[in-house]
């Protein structure tokens, strides 16, 4: 709640409804990594506005998630700049690592594999944003260490 | 070594923290800017300098501002660009991710210029650690005295906010960065009214780009005058290319815009060559959005003469044979790459990104989208590139923004400069799922191997 105040109040008085994007962003953090549509309305009573005016903004932009996801969701660049630069067998080799489709998630509800647009590190190409941060010069080796990276990390935490 | 403005610090151990910056001389320009000048002297300044918007259209920012209204008793805004979206553009990341003073401390001038006290830095969602880096920069700066209430004893206050998107390249556009910082879809709305008259909150409002509020740094410490020194024509200053593709150095260069296209892609102090010791194809050399060109027209105009990195010699010869300066995102194609395939993932680019609002966008986004993947699949027909060239075309010039321009472009140049590779494409159905039409026609005319 605390992190909330403070969002909202760099906004003027009865703007309160510009701190949406933010307050989603926090909201998506606290409910694993979607938006559930709870979650949805919630935000709406906090912000003092419609349901409705959540939802078109949730459906509207690509980070927000209206479907549950994996603990850790790799989020590949597919445009020009990084298909020049391999961005195609990278997503093909994360594809054979994790055995799944883009848009679908490990059995183990540990992985997400997303395909997305320019994140604006095309010349640290291939790469792929998980959670925060940006994982760049993206090589098969480097794809096995990430991945034996996030397994150990949830193992050490169970 | 090139002239550095914006990134002579950049490799400063600790620069990003707010002591080192200001032992470096940090705050300098804006001590003298809100203790020493007034407004308009440095509205004056920021008009002399010539500095145009880095943010991709090249409008002059000082006139720009000179635009802004002043309704007694209405609050205004400044809103600093870093939607930072369009492929192959990653420059604002680097100096925000660098040198965050740098860019507060433009903003601060710049705030005072336009009387805005509560400015906003739109990020994309994206770039959660540099928002975070922000943070920590506004708090230094706050705790030093530089934002917050009656700065510098001038009476004068400023605060200066982060806000994150979410993952719209149309935000990028400034009516809808506007319609997203008011918590809504990023829907661009229909001009006029401007921002710099009913902005955000229907506020005076006046947007710019990450890069262009950061030269007014050097601008206030320089003048204007002496900043209108470097470069060339109407390509004052320095500007920042973020360079991408089949390079050795793929990287964010500051140029003075005198330096010949040949020399950014070959010297060992930029580019440093196409990689793998290959030939280079073709370039888009302003973000995805500008005609992308191959590279006998890349390193020399239609002409014959040489190329530079600035906005007039890049325009050279119009639509036909040049292409723009644009957002400098710096795309570098080697031999290996194919035309069909770029365009095509720039069309779905494109198509993801159109807001939806207007349906020659909407629609040609999609056909476009859907006729590349039939062409780059081996089942386009010769009929398919002309129907390509009709659907660019009605998107052009019938939208609300521009970025019905912006998915069109692409398209249009593409087939413009490559149409035998998209014949080669549909008239050697198998061979081009194994191959590529490779160079051609477009061996490099400098560079050509013994
Ligand atoms: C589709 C679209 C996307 C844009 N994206 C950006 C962007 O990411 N960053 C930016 O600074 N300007 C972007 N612009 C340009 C802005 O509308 C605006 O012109 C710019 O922020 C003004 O700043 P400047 O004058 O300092 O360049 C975009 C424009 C369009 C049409
Ligand atoms: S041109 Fe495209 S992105 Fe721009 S307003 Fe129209 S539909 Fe939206
Ligand atoms: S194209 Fe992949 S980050 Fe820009």
């Amino acid at each position: 709640m605390t992190e909330f105040k403070r969002l909202v109040a760099r906004y003027p008085e009865g703007k309160q409804k510009s701190a949406l994007l933010p307050v989603l962003h926090l909201a998506q953090d606290s409910f694993g990594g979607w938006l559930p549509t709870e979650a949805m309305d919630y935000v709406a009573v906090l912000l003092n506005i419609e349901p409705i005016e959540v939802y078109e903004v949730a459906t509207f932009y690509s980070m927000y998630n209206l479907k549950p996801v994996g603990k850790f969701v790799f989020e590949v660049c597919q445009t020009g700049p990084c298909m020049i630069s391999g961005s195609e067998n990278i997503i093909t080799y994360i594809q054979q690592q994790l055995g799944i489709q883009p848009g679908e998630t490990t059995k183990d509800c540990l992985f997400t594999l997303k395909l997305v647009e320019c994140l604006g590190a095309c010349g640290y190409a291939p790469m792929m944003q998980v959670g925060k941060i940006y994982r760049e010069h993206l090589t098969k080796e480097k794809v096995d260490a990430i991945i034996a990276e996030y397994r150990t990390q949830v193992a050490a935490q169970n | 070594m090139g002239l550095k403005l914006l990134l002579e610090k950049a490799n400063v151990p600790g620069i990003r923290t707010y002591d080192v910056y200001r032992r470096e001389g940090g705050y300098s320009a804006a001590e003298k800017a809100l203790k020493e000048m007034t407004i308009e002297s440095i509205v004056e300044e920021v008009k002399k300098s010539g500095l145009r918007g880095r943010g991709g259209a090249g409008f002059p920012a000082g006139m720009k501002w000179s635009f802004i209204a002043k309704p007694e008793g209405v609050p205004r805004h400044l809103v600093c660009n870093a939607d930072e979206s369009e492929p192959g553009t990653f420059k604002d990341r680097y100096l925000m991710e660098f040198l965050p003073h740098l860019l507060l401390e433009g903003l601060l001038i710049s705030s005072f210029a336009l009387g805005s006290s509560d400015t906003y830095i739109y990020i994309r969602g994206e770039y959660a650690w540099v928002a975070d880096i922000l943070e920590e920069a506004i708090g230094e700066a706050t705790k030093n005295g530089w934002l917050g209430k009656n700065i510098l004893g001038t009476g004068f206050d400023c605060m200066i906010h982060v806000h994150r998107g979410a993952g719209a390249y149309i935000c990028g556009e400034e009516t809808a960065l506007i319609e997203s910082l008011e918590g809504k879809r990023g829907n661009p709305r229909i001009k006029p009214p401007f921002p710099a008259i009913q902005g955000l909150w229907m506020r005076p409002t006046v947007v710019n780009n990450v890069e262009t509020l950061a030269a007014v740094v050097p601008i206030i410490k320089m003048g204007g005058d002496e900043y209108a020194k470097i470069g060339v024509g109407r390509s004052t200053g320095t500007k920042l290319i973020s360079a991408c593709g089949n390079i050795n150095k793929p990287g964010v260069y500051e140029i003075d815009m005198t330096i010949s296209v040949e020399d950014f892609i070959y010297s060992d102090e930029y580019c440093g060559g196409i990689a793998n010791g290959k030939k280079l194809k073709a370039c888009i050399p302003g973000g995805s959005s500008v005609p992308i060109l191959p590279a006998n027209l890349l390193l020399k105009t239609a002409k014959g003469e040489t190329r530079y990195m600035n906005y007039e010699s890049l325009s050279d010869g119009g639509f036909a044979t040049g292409s723009m300066m644009g957002s400098g995102g710096f795309i570098i194609l080697d031999e290996d790459q194919c035309i069909v395939k770029n365009t095509l993932t720039l069309a779905r680019f494109y198509r993801h990104e159109s807001c939806g609002q207007c349906s020659p966008c909407r629609e040609g986004t999609g056909w476009m989208e859907k006729i590349l993947q039939k062409i780059e699949s081996g089942k386009g027909e010769v009929s398919d590139i002309d129907l390509l060239w009709d659907i660019q075309r009605k998107i052009e010039g019938n939208t609300i923004c521009p970025l019905g321009d912006a998915a069109a472009w692409p398209v249009a140049a593409a087939i413009r400069h490559f149409r035998d590779e998209f014949e080669w494409h549909i008239n050697n159905r198998e061979l081009s799922q194994t191959s590529n039409f490779g160079l051609q026609h477009y061996a490099d005319p400098i560079h050509v191997p013994a």
